[in-house]
């Protein structure tokens, strides 16, 4: 049954863009990095909807929008589980999945207090690496100090 | 090297460093030329650091060349709250080039974004102080004739201690041999160990220092600073960990010597300045040939 209704709100949409398997609680942020918020095309979304993989998930539609691999992958750190369903014409043309992109702009807060993003009025910037455990850590541009996951806070 | 900043060591590749040691060495055969004439550098110091200030001024002074800028205790911009964009902004109408101290960490970074003329970092927060950097490089050069293959140790914090940090990375490039010294507390931090492994360098940490002295190149001895303690408490368990004194020389190497980038407080002991082995001082003047060559490099006025 649900698959049947997803077909039918994704089919819906005769041309733009679903973004599917956000994390439920992410939607709204997910919104707002895209700036979704600020467009004038129709935008529909749903939270706490069921999924079998992931229990329960949030999805958006976005109507004749499309994005750049280098746009959408800013919903990476947020919603690394997003995938992105492109449809032209009532067809699925394209489907992938968000990529965590080298650098993260404007995005998270650099976790260093005495960092001169935190001082002054500028963006943040990052350099994605992984340690040695394999964990993701975002290294200042600025004050070269690392911020980990646990220590995200979100612009 | 023309018209490029410098705020991190890394942002200069191996060679290019090496070629700056190799200026530096010729400013210290002829450090008075005219070079720098009609060339005005600001100094903008937006926290103390008088022996760093003094060092570029009189660097820049020897080659004729003069300086404008300010120090934290007269800066009227910044006690108005002014940003550190305009400051820059301003002040580079003014000169060719500018140096900045500043206790915010990614400062240097941020204003040689905005400034249209290049900028030396000359110590930002807790994060990079590449002059000293290359000061260090230069007086290892110096005293071992390479610096390859080198045992060097250092001693006291190695947590806080930005130089050592940055001075660690760059010894990374020349198959160093590294021995920590530090309290407990005061380890190096796992990110800068990081760049060893990465190096496929071996590092050894120690708790005494007795220990290590015998088998060492060079003795990088540094000051357990208070104002890096968020803790009071921690710096009263730690503060005196380390004095180093003339009869612990006894059976070192006879090429050791021994650094420290100033000032000291009690981790040297007053009778090692008489040994041939402190080299702490020549190293300060040592400073002065590099901020030189820096400065003559990214102005194009040597090649
Ligand atoms: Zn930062």
């Amino acid at each position: 049954m649900n698959r049947k209704r997803k077909e039918l709100i994704v089919s819906a949409l005769n041309n733009g863009t679903v973004i599917d398997h956000i994390p439920p609680e992410r939607v709204f942020q997910v919104i707002r990095i895209l700036g979704l918020d600020q467009t004038g095309k129709q935008v529909y979304f749903g939270t706490n909807l069921e999924s079998k993989k992931y229990g329960r998930k949030g999805i958006i539609k976005i109507s004749d929008t499309y994005f750049e691999n280098e746009e959408i992958n800013k919903i990476a750190l947020v919603a690394p589980s997003a995938t992105l369903i492109e449809i032209h014409d009532f067809e699925v043309v394209r489907k992938t999945h968000v990529v965590i992109p080298e650098t993260i702009e404007k995005i998270v807060k650099c976790f260093n207090p005495n960092c001169i993003t935190n001082k002054e009025l500028i963006s943040t910037r990052f350099h994605v690496i992984y340690d040695e455990n394999g964990l993701l850590k975002l290294v200042c541009h600025y004050c070269e100090k690392n911020t980990s996951k646990a220590n995200f806070v979100f612009v | 090297m023309k018209n490029r900043s410098l705020i991190s060591i890394s942002d200069y590749s191996k060679q290019e460093q090496i070629d700056l040691l190799d200026r530096a060495a010729n400013f210290e055969q002829h450090p008075r030329r005219d070079i720098l004439k009609n060339k005005v550098i600001a100094s903008l110091f937006f926290e103390p650091s008088t022996r760093t200030r003094l060092s570029f001024e009189s660097a820049v002074q020897q080659l004729g060349g003069s300086v404008v800028g300010f120090t934290s205790s007269d800066s009227s911009s910044v006690q108005k709250g002014e940003s550190l964009k305009d400051t820059i902004l301003t002040v580079s109408n003014y000169c060719d080039l500018i140096v900045i101290r500043h206790p915010v960490d990614g400062s240097a970074r941020y204003a040689s974004e905005v400034s249209p003329v290049p900028i030396i970092n000359a110590g930002d927060g807790a994060n990079q102080h590449p002059t000293q950097c290359l000061l260090d490089m230069y007086s290892i050069r110096k005293t071992q004739n390479k610096l390859e293959n080198l045992d060097i140790t250092f001693v006291g914090d190695l947590k806080y201690g930005r130089t050592v940090h940055s001075l660690i990375i760059a010894l990374c490039q020349f198959n160093t041999r590294f021995h920590l010294v530090s309290p407990v507390e005061l380890k190096l931090p796992s990110a800068v160990k990081r760049f060893i492994k990465e190096a496929k360098l071996h590092y050894e940490q120690y708790i005494d220092l007795t220990e290590v002295v015998a088998k060492s190149d060079i003795i990088y001895m540094t000051r357990i600073q208070r104002e890096r303690f968020p803790d009071p408490i921690e710096y009263e368990k730690v503060k005196n960990a380390y004095n180093l004194r003339n009869n612990m020389l006894e059976n070192s190497r006879p090429n050791l010597k021994i650094l420290h980038p100033l000032p000291r407080v009690n981790e040297i002991s007053v009778d090692v300045d008489s040994s041939s082995k402190a080299y702490y001082f020549e190293q300060a003047r040592n400073g002065v040939f590099v901020r030189q060559a820096l400065i003559a490099s990214i102005l194009g006025l040597i090649s």
